[in-house]
């Protein structure tokens, strides 16, 4: 058995496996949205050339996040995937449509039309059934042993659909981001516009998420209230307040990058704010970490693979979007 | 009627994860010979190879991508509809899944979009390169996946602690006995599975005579291809069960549709095997031959279906069936392969029209092959998720009601019952259209061309007529 403690790195290993899924999938989805409310037909088909070569690298970022709660706490897994069975099947069914939608609207000219609306409904759906498994996850089920025993619609409560629309928001403010970097002109206009619908969204989804954890959760509001907490607390509400502005003024002037960067932000901001809460348990008021972690064996088996493969991975991830860089041109597309 | 929560999730897996094994079946095999027509035209510069890339890479695309999409679904499965398995036997199963993700997944998923969308952008040898990374990592994936589902088959190198299965010796349980015939048997059926397809799309261009030098040398890579593979198959497929017979007896008699064991038993040839009556109706059999082939010995003992209590035993007919799908489909092949080589040899291959429009028929043998196989090894061990370890009943997510998994279940039918016909038509499409033509099968001298005439009727410009 390793003298090492792992569960720290795996968690560390799971929160970036799950941080670049929301990261990348996240502004293909909100992109996904967006591109529904573009002006016209050429500009749909610049802003769905802009995710062309990239959307499925970043879907499988999905498979690492949930392969990887598997492997490194495999009774989350099995506690947590069931609880959430209807918004798992709406997310999968909603993936698969959108990403057909990609490849069927170029071939499939007669339809056009039913796949577009595939693609930013399957998009939207996706994002809305994420947001509501994140809900439900901070919540917390209802658990006997080593399973979930609750019912499958328990996961659909007030507060879970509003994480869910939450984030809607969220990726679609990374969506915007996203294509006022790779468009110019009119079209970039557009998208600064729509950014800042999704930021005030996104913004008040944040404030919300934050008043209401801790009103309904007495824990939580201990951690983040109590003397001392508070104070060293402190940053992590002043440091979201200075990227919304942050935000605001890049959406307003010639910034290309600001938007994406500080949506990014708000996104880290979002996630620390939620680990603190409910650190250090997985399966919220049942498992902690350390209770839910796989064999060590198992964990350091993967371990030694993980630590090899991931700079690799994140190497060629960034050498792809390299080779996509610039601006999104129209005659580099989806094989006319 | 009662909903079974259990029984309704089989279905549901079984549902996903068929329609989801064709996209593998085809894609590896695709990839494979994507990379060697990108190699052929690296080292020969003959339009026709770069022709053929193009062509197929436009079907590998949607293929893949479908691929992708539905194989996303595949480990939530384990999560939502059969969580007590992921709790009983995470540990072992885990790394051997997170492994295909992270080594195979992301080398197709990030290399496919520089093989699609980067020929301008790269320079030729990193193409190909990229061509071999994609085929490289559709093998990797088959391997992990495959290692996952031979240990479920054949489990080893594990030890049981309260119930729970915790990893012993890792190199036992990735490599466990079932694997190297698994993983040799299913890659080498999905590369036939794809020759067919090739073979079949290069009769039909012959036929329509629009590229008739793509059409050829589609014809005689896949009948070559075929030749030397489809007779491997068959004596893999040989070793494969002769693993069966040693770890998975029971699958083993139900395949022969053997009920009583002992030395010197019988093939059965047809017949309809009675579960409960515990023996086989209207049988047509050959004294000993079973012996002969299972053992390779004429009085060779071989266990029965009967040296198993009643609730360890497979659904016999499904098992003897699918099998029987399995091996006919292969005798087929060998017909066609053995056609194709004599009509080659006599050079009449291009126009004998029966023989070509026989190939396009048997575009769909090798899925129909790989599905029954499928069936044969995966409803063959039943009732068992970990063979003899833990039944498929003791599997299935504890909170689930039957209602809810026959919704979730018509959602998956209504989506895929959408998505794979779109699919196949839009992939059907790129066939019709053709791959370019080339006039002269000369190799290409850095892009000079011999008159100024050649230069304006670009090759590609056929593509186009459809």
């Amino acid at each position: 058995m390793p003298a090492l403690d792992l569960v720290p790195i795996w968690t560390a290993i799971l929160a970036l496996g799950v941080f670049f899924y929301v990261a990348l999938d996240g502004f293909d989805l909100g992109v996904g949205m967006l591109h529904n409310f573009a002006p016209d037909r050429s500009a749909r088909e610049l802003v769905m050339n802009s995710i062309a070569p990239i959307w499925d690298g970043n879907e499988t970022w999905l498979v690492l996040g949930s392969v990887g709660l598997l492997a490194a706490f495999p009774v989350a897994f099995a506690i947590i995937i069931p609880a959430v069975y209807f918004p798992i099947l709406l997310m999968l069914l909603a993936l698969i449509f959108r990403g057909l939608a990609f490849e069927f609207r170029y071939r499939d000219a007669e339809h056009r039309t039913f796949w577009d609306h595939g693609f930013a409904a399957g998009s939207a759906l996706a994002a809305f059934a994420q947001g509501v498994v994140l809900g439900s996850f901070i919540q917390g089920f209802q658990v006997e042993g080593r399973h979930f025993v609750g019912g499958s619609f328990d996961c659909f409560t007030p507060f879970s659909i509003f994480c869910g629309i939450a984030l809607m928001f969220g990726y679609g403010l990374l969506g915007a981001g996203w294509l006022i970097i790779k468009t110019e002109g009119a079209l970039q206009d557009w998208a600064r516009a729509l950014g800042r619908k999704c930021l005030i969204g996104t913004v008040l989804a944040i404030a919300v998420v934050s008043l209401w954890t801790p009103w309904t959760d007495p824990k939580i509001a201990t951690r983040w209230f109590s003397w001392p907490h508070i104070a060293y607390l402190a940053p992590v509400p002043i440091i979201t307040a200075a990227l919304v502005l942050y935000a605001w003024r890049t959406l307003h002037n010639a910034s290309e990058y600001g938007p994406f960067i500080a949506g990014l932000g708000l996104f880290v901001m979002s996630y620390i704010g939620i680990a603190i809460s409910l650190w250090p348990m997985i399966v919220p008021g049942h498992f902690t970490l350390y209770q839910a972690a796989a064999a060590p064996s198992t964990q350091a088996f993967l371990l030694i693979g993980t630590l090899f493969l991931l700079p690799i991975i994140l190497t060629y991830t960034a050498w792809s979007y390299w080779v996509f860089r610039g601006k999104v041109r129209a005659d580099i597309g989806y094989h006319h | 009627m009662h909903l079974d929560p259990e029984f309704l999730s089989r279905i549901q897996f079984a549902w996903v994860i068929g329609w989801h094994i064709l996209l593998p079946a085809f894609t590896i095999g695709l990839a494979s010979f994507i990379a060697f027509l990108e190699g052929a035209y690296a080292l020969t510069k003959r339009a026709v190879f770069l022709n053929l890339s193009q062509f197929w890479l436009r079907i590998f695309a949607v293929s893949f991508g479908m691929g992708v999409v539905t194989g996303i679904v595949m480990p939530f499965q384990f999560g939502t509809n059969w969580s007590r398995f992921s709790d009983v036997a995470g540990n072992i199963i885990s790394p051997l899944l997170a492994y295909e993700g992270i080594m195979a997944f992301f080398l197709e998923s990030t290399f496919l979009g520089v093989l699609l969308f980067g020929r301008k952008l790269v320079p030729p040898a990193m193409h190909f390169v990229a061509a071999v990374l994609v085929a490289g990592g559709t093998l990797l994936s088959a391997f992990w996946i495959l290692a996952t589902n031979s240990w479920m088959q054949t489990p080893a190198g594990y030890e049981m602690i309260d119930g729970r299965f915790f990893p012993k010796d890792w190199f036992e349980i990735v490599f466990s006995p079932s694997l190297p015939f698994r993983f040799m048997h299913t890659v080498s059926a999905f590369y036939v599975t794809t020759a067919f397809v090739v073979l079949g799309v290069g009769a039909y261009t012959v036929r329509r005579g629009q590229s008739p030098v793509e059409g050829r040398m589609m014809l005689r890579l896949a009948i070559w291809f075929l030749a030397i593979f489809v007779p491997i198959q068959a004596v893999l497929g040989d070793q494969h069960g002769l693993n069966t017979l040693e770890y998975q007896p029971a699958k083993l008699a139900a395949i022969e549709g053997l009920w009583d064991g002992g030395s010197g038993v019988p093939a059965s040839i047809i017949a309809w095997p009675d579960q409960k009556e515990e023996r086989n109706i209207a049988e047509i059999a050959i004294p000993k031959l079973g012996s002969l082939y299972l053992t390779h010995s004429w009085n060779g003992a071989v266990k029965g279906l009967k040296d198993f209590p009643a609730d360890q035993r497979p659904p016999v007919v499904v098992v003897y069936f699918a099998f029987r799908i399995m091996v006919g489909i292969a005798l087929l092949m060998l017909a066609m392969v053995a056609c194709g080589l004599f009509l080659l040899w006599r050079r009449r291959l291009d126009d004998t029209a029966w023989y070509l429009k026989a190939c396009q028929f048997t575009v769909c043998l090798g899925f129909v092959a790989v599905i029954a196989g499928w069936t044969t090894t995966e409803v063959g061990r039943q009732p068992w998720t970990i063979y003899g370890l833990m039944r498929t009943a003791e599997s299935v997510s504890p909170s689930l009601t039957g209602a809810n998994v026959l919704l979730s279940l018509l959602l998956y039918v209504v989506v895929y019952l959408i998505i794979f016909p779109t699919g196949i038509y839009t992939m059907l499409r790129f066939v019709w259209r053709g791959p370019a033509a080339t006039e002269d099968d000369a190799p290409v001298v850095s892009g000079r061309p011999k008159s100024p005439i050649e230069a304006l009727a670009p090759a590609s410009a056929t593509a186009e007529t459809r």
